[in-house]
């Protein structure tokens, strides 16, 4: 059983996000960057999978500038056997990333691809289902929970207001959400293993991107919100204020 | 004339979800400023074609109508098959989804199909110079981008509940499309839906939320929310923070924040919640949000229209009980 983790080097959410003077990117300075938060969970689910079976392989793989090196030897301390950094500069558009992986993955033989279901940057929640369209496999996306079990992929898949089983033959691409598979912290074992696996390095043949950014803006200020006041005697007052002042009841 | 403008409505169980009407709304909206009409999609069990007329209401001009037994309910393939026929041999120049558990899932797919990038997520729209200008949320909320999409069609999905939704009746004409006829070929098979909220609304798509945090203390305190929640009627959803979804006292589907789903209702209500950072970049684009913390100093007050410092046992009762006898009188 192999399995591909596809990953993305983030801003750590703690981040506070200041707007560079370009006006259209942010700054970096300062910034901690980590393994978007959805991707864990997809490592994870990997590593439990693999470990469950006895055998198999995860390898990670991302679209990054050097420095996401580090993310990729972060999953290798939690345990992957082996990472892939295509080497490029990642935009908004989804599909060009998603060429990058597609042509990569295309020759991986992997009976399991493993996206996050969103990129805590860009929060495109894209990239995973368009690379299965590529790719041409079937794919299921935000799914909480899945178990292989005879040649498909058995997901659960949260929807609104419940969750919809649905099984995919393999090789299969799914997108994990936040359910079953809290990360797990790498042992000084594992950070001290990572350092002698695998990391390779290729260009990523990313196509061009075609979504410009005009203007990246803070989010409209809130106004002054007030205190009504202190306990149960404050109620009269504020359903008054939901109702005649903000019309919201 | 220029290219016309498309929607793909959602359907659950035949009738038209309630977010459908806020794109259509949009879609017209974009379709005026460009000279063009606007078009939607219906996919869906046969008979769904009834929905027409409501789509009409709010701004189609047109209708195309794809019905099959094995398209009554959401199918990754079969309705990414469908979408397709719909946009074969007419050019449009955007196609809009909303951002739902649906559009989420199909907007990527149709877009690899035919080499267009995609926003999703979208709170803002404009025509400018003839192209369509998107706004949407990135880091969570922590700032807004503004983008354009070169290359046509433009898919973007938008967000629930931050377009209005207003009737400006259109024609409406139904024009019926055959079925593409794939099914044998469909690799998924989707087995079927466990409820998890019974009838209630997704926290995503809900007017009003009340949420829930760490203050409340134990799962078994929900019922305050849950009285709440009913009180203000069926519009309202239950929120929670990551702390008590993580304590297993709620379900992830309620989560609201970074890592849970980012909501914009018209009212929001916190109830025990601090308001770190990552639950703020889910909720801080309700229309008016009310915090009830004992801590004066949480920093959800911060971004809190109207706060209560008390008591969340004491206050939210009260409030219950207030809002009842409201809507009662
Ligand atoms: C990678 C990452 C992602 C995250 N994503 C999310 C996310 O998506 N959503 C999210 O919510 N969090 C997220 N978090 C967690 C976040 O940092 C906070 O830990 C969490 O939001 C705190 O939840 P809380 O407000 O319920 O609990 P607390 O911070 O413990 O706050 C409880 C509040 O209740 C008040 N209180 C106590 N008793 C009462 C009472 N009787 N009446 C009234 N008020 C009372 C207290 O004053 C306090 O302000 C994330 C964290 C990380 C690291
Ligand atoms: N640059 C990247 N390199 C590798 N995987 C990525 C990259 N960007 C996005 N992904 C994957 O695609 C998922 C969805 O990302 P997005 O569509 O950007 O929200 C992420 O959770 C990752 O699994």
């Amino acid at each position: 059983m192999k399995s591909v983790v596809c990953i993305k080097r983030v801003p750590d959410t703690e981040t506070r996000i200041r707007i560079a003077g370009d006006g259209t990117s942010i700054e970096t300075a300062g910034v901690k960057y980590v393994i978007s938060p959805y991707d864990e969970f997809a490592i994870e689910a990997a590593l439990r999978l693999k470990e469950a079976r006895g055998e198999g392989e995860v390898a990670v793989v991302t679209v990054g500038d050097a420095a996401a090196g580090e993310q990729l030897r972060s999953a290798l301390a939690m345990g992957a056997d082996r990472a892939v950094l295509l080497k490029g500069e990642t935009t908004m558009d989804g599909l060009a990333t998603a060429r990058a992986l597609a042509a990569e993955l295309g020759a991986a033989e992997a009976d399991l691809i493993l996206f996050g279901m969103k990129a805590v940057d860009d929060d495109q929640q894209q990239v995973g289902a368009m690379t299965a369209e590529l790719l041409g496999l079937p794919c299921v996306t935000g799914v909480a929970k899945f178990e292989v079990q005879e040649g498909g992929v058995v997901c659960q898949r949260e929807i609104e207001g419940g969750v919809e089983e649905v099984r995919a033959p393999l090789p299969a691409v799914v997108t994990v959400t936040k359910g079953e598979y809290e990360p797990r912290y790498p042992s000084l074992k594992g950070i001290m293993a990572a350092k002698r696996k695998p990391l390779e390095e290729k260009e990523a043949q990313l196509g061009a991107s075609r979504i410009r950014v005009r203007a990246l803006r803070y989010p409209p200020e809130r106004p002054e919100g007030r205190i009504v006041g202190e306990g149960a005697e404050a109620v009269s007052e504020l359903v008054r204020l939901l109702r005649e002042e903000a019309k919201a009841l | 004339m220029g290219a016309n403008v498309l929607i793909v409505a959602e359907q659950r169980d035949g009738a038209l979800r309630r977010t459908s009407r806020e794109v259509m709304t949009a879609a017209r909206g974009i379709a005026d400023a460009l000279g063009v009409e606007a078009h939607a999609l219906l996919i869906g069990a046969p008979g769904v074609a009834g929905q027409a007329a409501e789509l009409g209401r709010f701004g189609a001009d047109r209708v195309k109508v794809i019905e099959a037994d094995a398209l009554g309910r959401y199918h990754p393939e079969g309705y990414t098959d469908a979408l397709a026929r719909a946009l074969e041999g007419e050019g449009y120049a955007a196609v809009f989804f909303t951002a739902s558990a649906q559009g989420k899932d199909l907007a990527p797919r149709i877009a690899a199909r035919l080499d267009v990038p995609l926003a999703t997520d979208a709170t803002g729209l404009a025509v400018e110079d003839g192209a369509v200008v998107v706004t949407r949320p990135v880091y969570a909320g922590k700032a807004f981008a503004q983008v354009v999409l070169e290359a046509t069609p433009c898919l973007v999905s938008l967000r629930p509940n931050v377009f209005p939704a207003e009737e400006n009746p259109r024609a409406g004409t139904v024009e019926t499309l055959e079925a593409p006829a794939s099914e044998g070929a469909w690799r998924l098979e989707v087995r079927g839906v466990a409820k998890t909220a019974g009838e209630k609304l997704d926290v995503a798509e809900a007017p009003v939320v009340v949420s829930g945090g760490r203050g409340l203390r134990g799962p078994e305190n929900w019922t305050l929310l849950e009285e709440l929640c009913d009180a203000i009627g069926p519009r309202c959803a239950l929120g929670a923070s990551r702390a008590v979804v993580d304590a297993g006292w709620r379900p992830h589907a309620e989560q609201v924040g970074q890592t849970g789903k980012t909501v914009a209702p018209q009212l929001y209500i916190a109830v025990g919640i601090s308001g770190a950072i990552q639950h703020l970049a889910g909720m801080r684009t309700a229309g008016t949000i009310v915090a009830i913390n004992k801590d004066p100093d949480a920093p959800i007050f911060k971004v809190a229209d109207y706060g209560i410092v008390g008591d969340a046992f004491e206050v939210v009762p009260r409030l219950a009980a207030e809002i009842r006898k409201l809507r009662e009188s």
